[in-house]
């Protein structure tokens, strides 16, 4: 065990280049700019290739690009980044293009403030291209935590051919703290399935049931594929036939609705007989272990779930907690947009109360004990 | 002479090509596959790239690997490809709108030299969207959006390209009958080319302005501009160049781990702000107060606050150490506090006012503070700095609060230093610590 004074930022880097990343497009914006950074120096001796773009747009369209060649792509922006990315995102889905989107968020909207914390994205990344079909998105409480999920976000953009994002916050991501990252343990990597050589007649989105995500043939590689923006039937053409489109729509949807338990991934601290929970992610999950150690040490029976995954929404987990309970409070570093999620899935008697915070600065222990009402 | 081994590199499968009668696309679609032939290229090998427009509905017809995304980013997924696979040959079809949208891809390929071709199908409208004027339309154009003549200057695509680096550019009409060639010759070169091909839209701008073949050539002579090569100025592509740059590149050595072998006398999560001025080296300090903190066996933590210049203003860092991992990384009431200049007291004196009597805060000696309850120690700047430098200030006060506080052993923020700074700076850093670590001891 050895640790090492490491940047959320160069966590995330590592862990890409851990992943198999070889491809990297981006544009500087604070407090972003680090991974580009980093990856300038770490991917291309290993082959990889880093580009800093004219503009986020051609940033995303890069690393489309690259992705549909069969590389592993990454970007890394903040909120105003994410705006300009919009339109390719929906591009990405239509593709089922393999791709790692990273949004160190500051405070918003626009300019906001830009070197510092916000979770002001968190709704923004749900229906963040028209159509709102879904996406997947992890939020990283910790540098160790950041290590492992952008590990694990390339494995879920690998094995449902998605774009997914990695939530991150200027709190976390231009911070640094001691962290051993070669001990975090981590999954089996995962490569995307590529379909085996076919002279012709191969399909692009071929798929039995909605919900299998289809073989991957590489642009420029043996068998010959396309790709079309447009709605398309499974051999990549466009289509204009409301069935086709609308088995299509259901495939989009279905490959990630239907494992959204294995993309589901939280971190339970339940307390027996706790009439309240407490629901947080990212770095306001740290502030929340502090509040509730102080609420049992003061004899209150809390219980804490954390969830790295934010979407698809860990509904099944986010249920269970919730039986029996009175009160679940909800503290984020925005003006309460997960705690939607957790109402619409209270059961009926249960009280959804918000501890919300957009001034830049972390919510405290003491803010979250005081105004979650857990003294 | 033996017909070619591919015949053509397009396909009938999806039925005929789906423009209008006459339309310009036709042609510049069919001289592209017989660039293709006359390439005999591999179709695994090529790509061909379109985007919204009506000349985005070519792809598809074409037997390679083809790709059609959004309105005018067709470079940049071309630019995608070839980046990540640079033996293949990257052909974008693209329109003028495409052309005006795309704008930016437009001049940074040509710029960058990134090794793809672009053809465009200039036809001076929006075909597409029902005949809106473009970047291209000329002056006095009638368009459904300048219903009473075109205001705006038209843009030569080839001036641009040129204007920004292009190596290769060649001005076609839609009736050359060397179209094919111009093409072939086009794709392949090894580095970005581009041919504006000037094509009739008959849906839209022709019935519109009476612009026929006639008229369309007619404007050659009124712009003044000629068909053929624009520009042919080879220089290296930019994948090449990258493989070449990169060659000798070696990625970054890891960083070493920190093994704990000092003690320290922390029971708790200890925060510790250090205020002072840009260039005063506050952040790389800090950083290695925490990572001597590190040493002695402490998590640690640290957040910075500068402004966007260097050299000028405040510079603030934020350090945790404890001995368990440090949740929340916020500090309310720090422990200690380092206060190193005006610019860092300016910064942070709501929080020096602000300090509880359980703090110490240690300030340079000519620094006139507000009224605080913290415990004042006095830093002597001028003993401090006598041996090590103005520059090694800050390290000289982290190693006076060491000596002071009994936080960690000095010797735990020499080990820092010799671990993660390199020998010229260590000296300095070194002699530093030692003098902040003596002036306490001499008092």
């Amino acid at each position: 065990m050895a640790f090492e004074f490491v940047e959320g930022n160069e966590a995330i880097a590592r862990a890409a280049v851990r992943a198999g990343c070889d491809f990297f497009a981006g544009y500087p914006i604070t407090p972003a700019s680090s991974i580009l950074h980093y990856l300038n120096e770490d991917l291309p001796p290993r082959g990889g290739v880093v580009i800093q773009a004219e503009d986020e747009i051609a940033s995303m369209g890069f690393c489309i690009g690259a992705a549909m060649a069969g590389r592993k792509a990454m970007t890394a922006t903040s909120g105003p980044g994410i705006s300009l990315y919009s339109e390719n995102i929906g591009l990405a889905v239509m593709g089922e293009t393999p791709l790692v989107i990273v949004n160190v968020q500051r405070q918003g909207p626009a300019t906001g403030s830009a070197t510092r914390g916000a979770d002001g994205d968190v709704q923004f990344t749900r229906w963040v291209t028209s159509g709102g079909l879904p996406v997947i998105a992890l939020a990283p409480a910790t540098v160790e935590d950041a290590y492992l999920l952008t590990f694990v976000a390339f494995n879920f953009a690998e094995k449902f051919r998605t774009p997914v994002f990695l939530l991150s916050n200027a709190e976390l991501g231009i911070a640094r703290e001691s962290a051993d990252l070669d001990a975090v343990p981590l999954p089996p990597r995962f490569d995307r399935v590529k379909a085996p050589p076919a002279a012709e007649g191969f399909r692009p989105h071929q798929f039995d049931n909605p919900a299998d995500v289809p073989a991957f043939a590489d642009f420029g590689g043996d068998t010959i594929t396309r790709f079309t923006t447009s709605m398309h039937d499974k051999d990549g053409f466009l289509t204009s036939r409301p069935a086709v489109i609308q088995e299509m729509v259901d495939h989009f949807a279905a490959k990630i609705d239907a494992a959204a338990d294995e993309i589901a991934l939280v971190k339970e601290d339940l307390q027996d007989g706790a009439d309240t929970l407490v629901v947080s992610y990212g770095v306001t999950s740290r502030s929340v272990a502090v509040a509730v150690r102080e609420a049992r040490r003061r004899g209150r029976k809390v219980s804490s779930l954390v969830l790295q995954t934010l979407w698809p929404c860990p509904e099944k987990a986010l249920r269970a907690a919730m039986r029996g309970l009175k009160r679940v409070v909800v503290p984020e570093m925005n003006m309460g947009q997960y705690r939607q999620e957790v109402e619409r899935l209270a059961p009926d008697g249960v009280e959804v109360e918000g501890v919300c915070k957009m001034d830049t600065t972390l919510l405290s222990p003491d803010e979250i004990l005081r105004k979650g009402g857990l003294l | 002479m033996s017909a070619p081994a591919i015949a053509s590199y397009m396909t009938d499968r999806i039925g005929p090509l789906p423009f209008c009668p006459g339309c310009g696309h036709t042609t510049l679609t069919h001289a592209l596959d017989k660039a293709l032939v006359k390439l005999q290229l591999d179709p695994r090998r090529v790509v061909v790239v379109t985007d919204i427009g009506c000349i985005g509905l070519s792809d598809r017809y074409f037997t390679t690997h083809a790709f059609h995304g959004l309105h005018g980013r067709s470079i940049t997924y071309a630019c995608g490809l070839k980046l990540a696979r640079p033996e293949l040959k990257v052909i974008t079809l693209m329109g003028d709108g495409a052309a005006g949208i795309g704008g930016a891809h437009f001049l940074n390929v040509a710029r960058r030299n990134i090794g793809i071709t672009l053809l465009v199908g200039n036809n001076f409208n929006y075909g597409m969207t029902g005949g809106q004027h473009s970047v291209t339309t000329p002056e006095e154009g009638l368009t459904s959006s300048t219903p009473a003549g075109n205001p705006e200057a038209p843009m030569d695509l080839c001036a641009t390209a040129a204007a920004a680096g292009a190596p290769w550019v060649w001005r076609a009409t839609m009736f050359d009958p060397d179209l094919p060639d111009v093409l072939a010759d086009a794709i392949a070169q090894p580095g970005f080319a581009m041919v504006d091909v000037w094509e009739l839209c008959t849906a839209y701008y022709m019935p519109r302005n009476q612009f026929k073949k006639k008229e369309l050539l007619e404007m050659f002579g009124a712009h003044g501009l000629t068909t053929g090569k624009v520009v042919d100025r080879p220089r290296p592509e930019y994948t090449a160049r990258l493989r070449e740059v990169l060659a000798s590149a070696k990625p970054p050595r890891p960083s070493p781990g920190i093994e704990p072998r000092f003690p320290h006398a922390v029971s708790r999560q200890t925060g510790i702000v250090i205020a002072g001025s840009a260039g005063q080296k506050i952040k790389s300090s800090a950083a290695l107060f925490a990572q001597a903190g590190m040493f002695a066996g402490l998590h640690a933590t640290q957040k910075d606050d500068y402004p966007i210049t260097v050299q000028t203003g405040h510079s603030v860092a934020e350090v945790n150490l404890s001995p368990e991992r440090v949740d929340y990384t916020g500090i309310e009431r720090p422990d200690f506090f380092v206060l190193l200049s005006e610019d860092g007291l300016r910064r942070t004196r709501d929080t020096v006012a602000a300090l509880p009597a359980t703090s110490t805060l240690y300030a340079v000696d000519d620094l006139e503070l507000p009224p605080t309850a913290a415990r004042v120690r006095r830093l002597p700047s001028r003993e401090l700095t006598k041996d090590a430098g103005r520059l090694s200030l800050c390290t000289a006060a982290l190693a006076f609060l060491l000596a002071d506080s009994g936080l960690y052993p000095v010797a735990a923020l020499r080990a820092a230093i010799s671990a993660f700074t390199s020998p010229k700076i260590a000296e300095a850093s070194l002699k530093a610590a030692a003098a902040g670590a003596a002036a306490v001891h001499r008092e």
